[in-house]
């Protein structure tokens, strides 16, 4: 992975410095709250419901165990011994003191990280697929071109001043585990006569008005890859609105003015622009290249895996459910599931950060990562590893087998801790696992993802899950609509409003009434959730949820 | 037509732990909704609110409905409701600190 050079290593140093310099003039009161807030929230300072959050930005969703471990002593030192995984690869811890936000920094700048651009109007934490430089569908891994935007976003002049936030995510599988479609610009590895490039993609985006992007150009050479996002970038910077911050994204500008528009504006800006790069990039997305070689790979047999396979069918559900397949023969994927039924999902306890690190340097090449689905990636885990590596995550409530199941759910931290969530989402996340687990029926489902909501700003993806859940006040109660037949991969599309919301202590009954509808319906096991709803529309779903009895009546 | 006033209270969060704050009639910041004052009178509940945002140890001051209880104001919104309480998948916040008292 990329390490520090000294240029960032300062970067982040001054930082922390000035940041330092800044709280102190906040609590001696030289400083006034207005004054203050946009300072901490460049520096990934919020302040929520019940106590500060300081989001650490983890680029890429790339962590080795040094980082990692790191993490865990800052949740212990400086918070309540936990942190909160996030839907952007980030770590959110809940319970910072304004005081100790510095110190925290400089920790995280002691092992190469930060929590710059977390917030603001600025380019976000770009986000990859977390497979990246093991999935066996990739074509090349995206993190070095990651790690280009990163660095070229980072401070950057021309773009601390955005319309609106601005996020960016990127994948090298035609399979898109990054949501590309629902990000400012989402860029999807492909090849054109053998030499790969990106689909670009751009103006989608979740919120009060979901839009899937759209292609803006379908063949990027890898090569123009930087100038053609610093035009992209650089043309929603002039066109995008500042006249009202819910109509600031880029997706609504892409809507306004038409992609013909956009497209002629960027590929004018960008051969305006393209020149004046001469190369500098490519020298070091070369130099990254080489940071993000694959590790060394270790063929050996792998017979202790299909031995512990046929003895132990606990370790093979786990098996089947959280592992995938990796590029290398001998390798599998090991998806470590933050979901354990009735857990908070993305939460992770200090001590279950360092058995992570553990494992990741003992039988992963000191690789982690992050998933927006709010689990932990161990990315290179040899098979004849496996058994240990479930044995020490089972021992540690780590080893939950749901990855992509009914129960593997996203949901934001919504009102038991956001400021503007308008609902809880992880109470109801807890609701449902618990329900599916008690009725022991996840594993006959099949793969379906719910998406939880606390508010409009949709943080839990709600409109890309096959079942989308979204939190609202409703005259000062609770109350939760449903959409459905959401996806977010490269097929991706905005679910469908199923009908009124339902209140809280209602929501989980109305999710069990659509699944019982669905393993009616379906014509075999192999039809998953998202098929039978593509193949039978939203009907036999709605009529479940929505038993009327003035139709019995009607009849 | 204009609508009767809802009692109010105010409140904020504190500048050095973020924790939820509740100003008192004798004019301190309490950590309990129950010891907030609880004002009745619109024009008094803006002069409350303009000596709370003059204050340098507190942040985002705002009016908050609520209702006289047994043993002080409660919450009318859930919002306000648990931000009296803390989160509701771990004992912590205000009513981690309540279970030492």
């Amino acid at each position: 992975m990329y390490d520090y050079n000294d240029f960032d290593e300062l970067f982040v140093r001054e930082r922390v410095a000035q940041f330092r310099a800044q709280v102190v003039r906040r609590i001696d009161g030289s400083l006034t709250e207005d004054e203050f807030r946009p300072l901490r929230l460049m520096n990934g300072l919020y302040l929520q419901l019940h106590a500060y959050m300081l989001r650490v930005a983890i680029p890429y969703g790339t962590l080795n165990s040094t980082k990692m471990r790191q993490l865990a002593m800052i949740a212990d030192r400086w918070d309540k011994g936990y942190g909160h995984f996030t839907t952007r690869q980030n770590i959110q811890y809940n319970w910072p003191e304004l005081k100790d936000v510095p110190d925290m920094l400089e920790a995280l700048a002691d092992v190469g990280m930060h929590a710059i651009q977390t917030s603001g109007n600025t380019i976000r934490n770009v986000t990859a697929d977390h497979f990246a430089g093991a999935a066996a569908d990739e074509i090349e891994d995206p993190r070095p071109v990651a790690e280009l935007l990163r660095q070229w976003s980072t401070d950057h002049p021309e773009f601390q001043f955005l319309p609106r936030k601005f996020k960016i995510a990127i994948t090298g599988s035609p399979n898109d585990r990054a949501v590309t479609k629902a990000h400012d610009i989402g860029l999807r590895m492909v090849t054109k006569d053998g030499e790969p490039g990106f689909e670009v993609i751009v103006g989608g985006g979740l919120g009060r008005t979901p839009m899937i992007g759209q292609v803006v150009r379908d063949f990027l050479p890898k090569s123009d890859l930087l100038p053609y996002v610093e035009a992209i970038v650089s043309v929603y910077n002039l066109l995008g609105r500042r006249d009202n911050k819910h109509k600031a994204r880029i997706k609504i500008t892409v809507h306004e003015n038409g992609l013909e528009k956009i497209r002629d504006l960027v590929e004018a800006r960008f051969a305006e622009i393209k020149p004046g790069f001469g190369g500098h990039d490519q020298h070091l997305l070369a130099d990254l290249e080489r940071s993000f070689a694959a590790p060394d790979f270790i063929r050996k047999p792998v017979d202790g895996y299909l031995t512990a396979r046929d003895a132990d069918p606990v370790f093979r559900s786990w098996a089947d459910t959280n592992l995938a397949e990796h590029l290398h023969a001998g390798y599998a994927i090991v998806s470590v599931s933050l979901k354990a039924h009735g857990a908070t999902p993305g939460d992770a306890t200090s001590d279950q950060m360092r058995v992570m690190a553990d494992l990741a340097e003992r039988y992963g090449h000191d690789e982690l990562r992050i998933s927006h689905e709010q689990n932990v990636i161990l990315p290179h885990v040899h098979k004849s590893d496996l058994p240990k590596v479930y044995a020490v995550l089972k021992a540690s409530g780590l080893a939950t087998a749901n990855i992509g199941l009914i129960s593997d759910i996203i949901a934001c931290p919504g009102m038991d801790y956001c400021a503007l969530a308008t609902a809880r989402s992880i109470p109801v996340a807890q609701e449902i696992a618990t329900r599916f687990e008690e009725l022991k029926l996840e594993h006959e489902i099949g793969p379906l993802k719910i998406k939880i909501s606390g508010c409009i700003n949709a943080c839990g993806h709600h409109h890309v899950g096959h079942i989308g859940i979204l939190g609202l006040d409703r005259a000062g109660v609770e109350n939760y609509q449903i959409t459905l037949g959401g996806d977010g991969t490269e097929d991706a599309v905005i679910g469908e409003r199923a009908g009124p919301g339902f209140a809280y202590d209602e929501i989980t009954d109305a999710i069990e009434r659509i699944v019982r509808a669905y393993l009616d319906v379906r014509e075999d096991e192999a039809e998953t959730f998202l098929q039978s709803y593509r193949r039978l529309g939203a009907q036999p779903f709605k009529d479940a949820l929505y038993p009327k009895e003035d139709k019995a009546d009607a009849a | 037509m204009s609508r009767a006033f809802t009692p109010k209270i105010v409140t904020a969060n504190a500048l050095l732990e973020g924790d939820v704050i509740y100003l008192t009639a004798d004019d301190r910041w309490s950590r309990n909704l129950a010891e907030a004052e609880l004002i009745d009178d619109e024009a008094h509940a803006q002069l409350r609110l303009l000596d709370a945002d003059r204050q340098k140890s507190v942040v985002g001051a705002y009016l908050a409905e609520a209702t006289a209880g047994l043993k002080g104001p409660e919450p009318v919104h859930f919002r306000e409701a648990f931000r009296a309480k803390g989160p509701s998948n771990y004992a912590h916040g205000k009513q981690e600190h309540r279970k030492h008292v």
